[in-house]
């Protein structure tokens, strides 16, 4: 009886999931997922091998009171942080799970495999998840921490793991003889190559890194549910491992790099000089009441946002400012990278938030073939998205990566607040070129600026 | 092999599929609210939380922890992960 409900539940999360699909049926599709999810829990509940309830419900309205306050109250712009803890308790709660049965049972072959993995990506995923979290947070530095010998560290330690499995699930005691010592000794493991997996990626990358954890609470959930054999969790699990994959692959895919070259590579980094740094040439700064004159007389204009619109909360402000320059006759677009921002969609979630129409939004692949028709375009708080370096310096750390060609513009404002480079810490020719003017300054302040001159 | 595993793994390798043939088709402008869902539903381990919650599991005081952790933790990734995707879609709006 409870297997069915459980089919139901899956059938629910399936439906939800292709409901997700599309802004109309989006939210409706969550709270399809959001009942199945409570249909398995309750009747889980009413499962009659239950001991004691009230410790269950406790640790349940203590969940329930510390994940509704946390995602009521954040920040659109702390999304990405939000997601990446979420996630790293899944990770967790699997582990434990897992932890808790080899205490208990340890039994025959077939479910000490389950164990392990689950154990091991589950606390991979949790410290991974905290160290995204640290990064994104400015907990500690986006850069990514390198030292000698670090992939060799890493591989030994994998190496590591990898006996430690073997000790458990053949049951042998050739190192470690009590049950405890083993499981103890694979969870401090998993926790330390999560932490030492994800800090040598740096900042700029962490939206892949995002997708690929959200991967990993899927499938840890999915061996959790072999360990008990429990089919919905090896459904919801499975569907959630695979739509993070996915969605890692199109991040990559979007930076031109593989997957490989983003985890082991140490990239994202302050740049040691490798493509040209030093003078370029002169950027030329502009200021507002100029920039609103070119604004006036344009009549196709293209917005490209960046992290510094996020982190200056500028994304009402702009949306005043395309609504402004539409009533004066100007047709205006927003154009997203998908790696813009600190998640995938993160640009996409700040417009909707400051309501801007979602057909509104357009992806690079649809601006670059008429670039050259748009009069101007504003690039806030935006540098690598926009680099043309990407396209013309083979030196350069981002080359082959596809980018937004503004510089291919009539005209290119670029907002930012000084010459500093971007997340990933390359130099941006863009600034130096005739068709670009800087306008200098924290984005909201200055888009309001403009917003002021439109309306006076 | 075991033929319940074998059933299971059936199981995994249809979803697999299912999950690849289900996301494929989302736009670029929902992966956020994609993330933070499929987040949500990680959360099922709240499922695997309470049936560890068995007679021999209240024998011994750790299991009982990690137990009430996982739920406590699962917890918050379910309900935080829901909550935070609706707010989310709530925003999206057409002209």
């Amino acid at each position: 009886m409870v297997n069915l409900v459980y089919i139901l539940a899956s059938v629910l999360f399936i439906f939800g999931l292709k409901m997700l699909g599309s802004p109309e049926t989006a939210k409706k599709g969550n709270l399809v997922s959001a009942i199945g999810m409570l249909i398995a829990v309750v009747v889980t509940l009413l499962d009659q091998n239950i001991v004691d309830y009230t410790w269950i419900l406790i640790g349940i309205t203590l969940g329930t009171i510390i994940g509704a306050t946390a995602a009521l109250r954040v920040k659109m712009t702390a999304m990405p942080e939000m997601v990446a803890i979420f996630n790293g308790f899944g990770g967790i709660a699997s582990l434990l799970v897992g932890s808790s049965e080899y205490l208990v049972s340890g039994s025959g072959f077939d479910s000490l495999i389950p164990i392990y993995l689950t154990v091991v990506i589950g606390g991979i995923t949790f410290t991974g998840s905290l160290i995204a979290y640290s990064k994104l947070s400015g907990v500690i530095t986006g850069n990514p921490v390198l030292y000698k010998g670090q992939q060799w560290v890493n591989a030994i330690l994998v190496l590591i793991l990898f006996y430690l499995g073997i000790e458990m699930v053949a049951s042998q005691d050739w190192l470690l003889v009590e049950d405890w010592q083993v499981i103890s000794s694979i969870v401090a493991l998993a926790f330390l190559l999560g932490v030492l997996l994800v800090i040598p990626i740096g900042g700029a990358d962490m939206p892949v890194v995002i997708a690929l954890l959200n991967s990993y609470s899927g499938l840890a959930a999915c061996a959790a549910g072999f360990v008990i054999e429990n089919n919905v969790l090896i459904v919801a699990g499975a569907l959630v491992g695979a739509s993070g994959l996915i969605l890692t692959n199109i991040m990559c895919k979007a930076m031109n790099r593989s997957l490989a070259n983003v985890l082991f590579s140490g990239f994202g980094s302050v740049s040691e000089g490798v493509s040209e740094t030093g003078e370029q040439g002169e950027a030329r700064p502009i200021i507002s009441e100029d920039a609103y004159l070119i604004l006036e007389a344009a009549t196709s204009v293209a917005i490209v946002p960046g992290y510094g619109m996020a982190v200056a909360q500028a994304q009402h402000a702009v949306r005043e400012l395309g609504e402004l320059m539409e009533a004066n006759g100007a047709d205006v677009q927003y154009v997203i990278h998908p790696v813009a921002g600190r998640m995938p969609g993160h640009m996409n979630v700040l417009l909707a938030e400051a309501n801007v129409p979602y057909d509104k939004l357009m992806e690079p692949e649809d601006i670059n073939p008429i670039i050259e028709t748009i009069d101007v375009c504003i690039v806030i708080g935006a540098n690598d998205v926009v680099n043309p370096a990407a396209r013309e310096d083979p030196n350069s750390p981002i080359f082959g990566m596809p980018i937004i060609d503004v510089d291919h513009a009539v005209t290119t404002f670029v907002l930012k607040r000084s010459m500093a480079s971007g997340f990933a810490g390359i130099e941006n020719p863009l600034f130096f070129k005739t068709n670009t003017r800087m306008l200098f300054g924290d984005a909201k302040d200055s888009i309001t600026a403009l917003v002021s001159e439109f309306k006076s | 092999m075991d033929s319940v595993l074998i059933l299971l793994l059936f199981v995994l390798v249809l979803s697999i599929f299912l999950g690849f043939e289900l996301i494929s088709k989302v736009p670029s402008t929902l992966h956020t609210p994609l993330m933070s869902g499929a987040n949500a539903i990680s959360g099922i381990t709240i499922v695997g939380a309470i049936l560890t919650s068995r007679a021999e599991i209240f024998e011994s005081e750790i299991t009982f922890l990690l137990g009430m952790l996982a739920v406590f933790f699962a917890t918050v990734n379910v309900v935080g992960g829901y909550l935070v995707t609706n707010r989310m879609l709530s925003m999206f709006k057409k002209k």
